[in-house]
């Protein structure tokens, strides 16, 4: 729909809620809209130039980096984080992964692999490691070596045949 | 700061006919890093915002023409796999090289061309195919081959008031592929890149290099010599290495943060040969 929209207060649809943003700066990213307009800090920014993958969310079913997505851009999109996963207290299937296999050390890249893997085995389900490896290689990791990330989706990934 | 998401083209090369500063915006995956690394939005400055128009973002084949029309706004993960990809492989190869599948969902071919970086994969392939940008304005439209609209590093004949709205590529039969090298597998922007599309029906061939000039550059001097290799099954080694003498001979590279003058040149010779070996031993399996 067309009409110009002011950049300083507008709403966005986040796992499912619609949110109103106020006093989100100029061009202000989604990133940084969902993390310091609307609170929700389990989308971590690093590099803020598409490299690290900690941003990951879904913006109408696919993965993307946050921090390259204007905010004021997505108001009649569907964005999905890292908070909407599972209920509050609760653990989804790749997280529970994630925590099965010891992949998490510091945790800062943990949310934005989260995202990435949840969409790769949906849209890969026989993804074999150097497919798992060349679709993650958006999301950087500085503590594991990816060994025991990569132990842990091929363990989501060959539940039904192992 | 308006944002405008215009429903066709029409709509959208209006508002940049209109005066004072505005951005477009399609992916944003090259824009955004401009605007957080210090490009700032003005306040009054107008985001004309591609996503919502769907002619950008389909694609057709126009049989009677030959020509594979793809709107400027599809994301690099369509164009990667599905009909486009049989229809196009190299076009396919170049955009599974770029960056990941972030990425992928939300760079374009537009974007890639307009933004006109020499290690641009989706430019790469769009030179080797002879695309042509189909460019609107208020004023009327007009027809570019890509490998003139842009002129220089991160430099276009594009007037601010234009937008690309689609690439036509005349569809060829005959071997093509892309290559790239990079400092590691995936994700990675290119240190030399090579396309090569082998056009049967007219007995010619087009490699377009990357990374190792000011811009995408084609090798005049090669082609025959490589459509001869290709099509008349003259493959011995000795006019291999002629071949890559002849492309690296082509290639203009500097020495930057990324790779040396000379391991660019070294790489793309060896990108060539092995384009021009993939090509040759695809034709072989078709005709046995
Ligand atoms: C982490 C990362 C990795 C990357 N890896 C690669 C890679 O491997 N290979 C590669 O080639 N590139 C790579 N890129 C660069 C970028 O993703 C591509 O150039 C992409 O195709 C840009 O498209 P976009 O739609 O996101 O452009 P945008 O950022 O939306 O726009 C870029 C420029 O083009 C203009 N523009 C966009 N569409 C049009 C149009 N239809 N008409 C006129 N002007 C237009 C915009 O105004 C802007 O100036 C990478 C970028 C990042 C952040
Ligand atoms: S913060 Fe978005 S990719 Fe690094
Ligand atoms: S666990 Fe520390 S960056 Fe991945």
């Amino acid at each position: 729909m067309t009409g110009s929209k002011d950049d300083r207060e507008f709403e966005l649809t986040v796992n499912g809620k619609r949110l109103t943003v106020s006093g989100a700066p100029v061009g202000a990213s989604l990133l940084s809209v969902l993390r310091d307009n609307l609170g929700l800090t389990g989308t971590k920014g690093a590099c803020e130039e598409g490299e690290c993958g900690s941003c990951s969310v879904m913006l109408d079913g696919n993965l993307v980096c946050a921090c390259l997505v204007m905010a004021s851009t997505v108001t009649e999109a569907s964005i999905a984080t890292i908070e909407g996963l599972a209920p509050s207290g609760t653990l989804s299937r790749v997280q529970e992964a994630f925590v099965d296999h010891g992949a998490v050390q510091c945790g800062f890249c943990t949310p934005g692999l989260i995202m990435a893997v949840s969409d790769l085995i949906d849209r890969q389900p026989n993804a074999d490691r150097e497919t798992i490896r060349e679709e993650l290689a958006g999301n950087l990791c500085r503590c594991t070596g990816y060994g025991r990330i990569i132990a842990a989706v091929e363990s989501l990934l060959n539940e039904g045949d192992l | 700061m308006p944002v405008f998401h215009p429903i066709d083209v029409d709509e959208a090369v209006e508002l940049l006919a209109r005066r004072g500063p505005r951005r477009i915006l399609a992916g944003g995956t090259d824009e955004m890093v401009r605007i957080n690394h210090g490009a700032a939005v003005g306040e009054g400055e107008e985001i004309v915002c591609l996503n919502n128009i769907t002619e950008l973002r389909s694609w057709a084949f126009e049989s009677d023409r030959g020509v594979l029309v793809i709107g400027a706004a599809v994301p690099w993960t369509e164009l990667a796999s599905g009909a486009i990809a049989t229809l196009c492989p190299s076009l396919a190869e170049a955009a599974r090289t770029v960056g990941s599948p972030q990425i992928r969902n939300a760079g374009t071919l537009g974007g890639n061309v307009a933004t006109a970086s020499p290690a641009g994969d989706g430019l790469c392939a769009a030179v080797a195919l002879d695309a042509v940008a189909v460019i609107r304005s208020a004023a009327g439209s007009r027809r570019v081959p890509v490998a003139e609209l842009v002129t220089g590093p991160k430099q276009t004949g594009l007037g601010p008031e234009e937008l690309i709205t689609s690439f036509e590529i005349p569809l060829t039969e005959g071997y093509q592929g892309y290559a790239k090298v990079g400092v590691r597998n995936a994700m990675v922007i290119s240190i030399a890149g090579a396309c090569l599309v082998v056009d049967e029906q007219h007995g010619i061939s087009r490699l377009a290099l990357g990374s190792v000039g000011p811009t995408i550059l084609r090798c005049p001097e090669a082609e025959p010599l490589i459509t001869d290799v290709i099509l008349n099954r003259s493959g011995n080694t000795a006019r291999l290495d002629e071949i890559v003498d002849s492309v690296r001979s082509a290639a203009r590279p500097i020495d930057d943060h990324r790779a040396t003058a000379d391991y660019r040149r070294h790489a793309v010779g060896v990108l060539a040969r092995r384009l021009v070996t993939r090509a040759i031993s695809a034709r072989e399996e078709n005709n046995t």
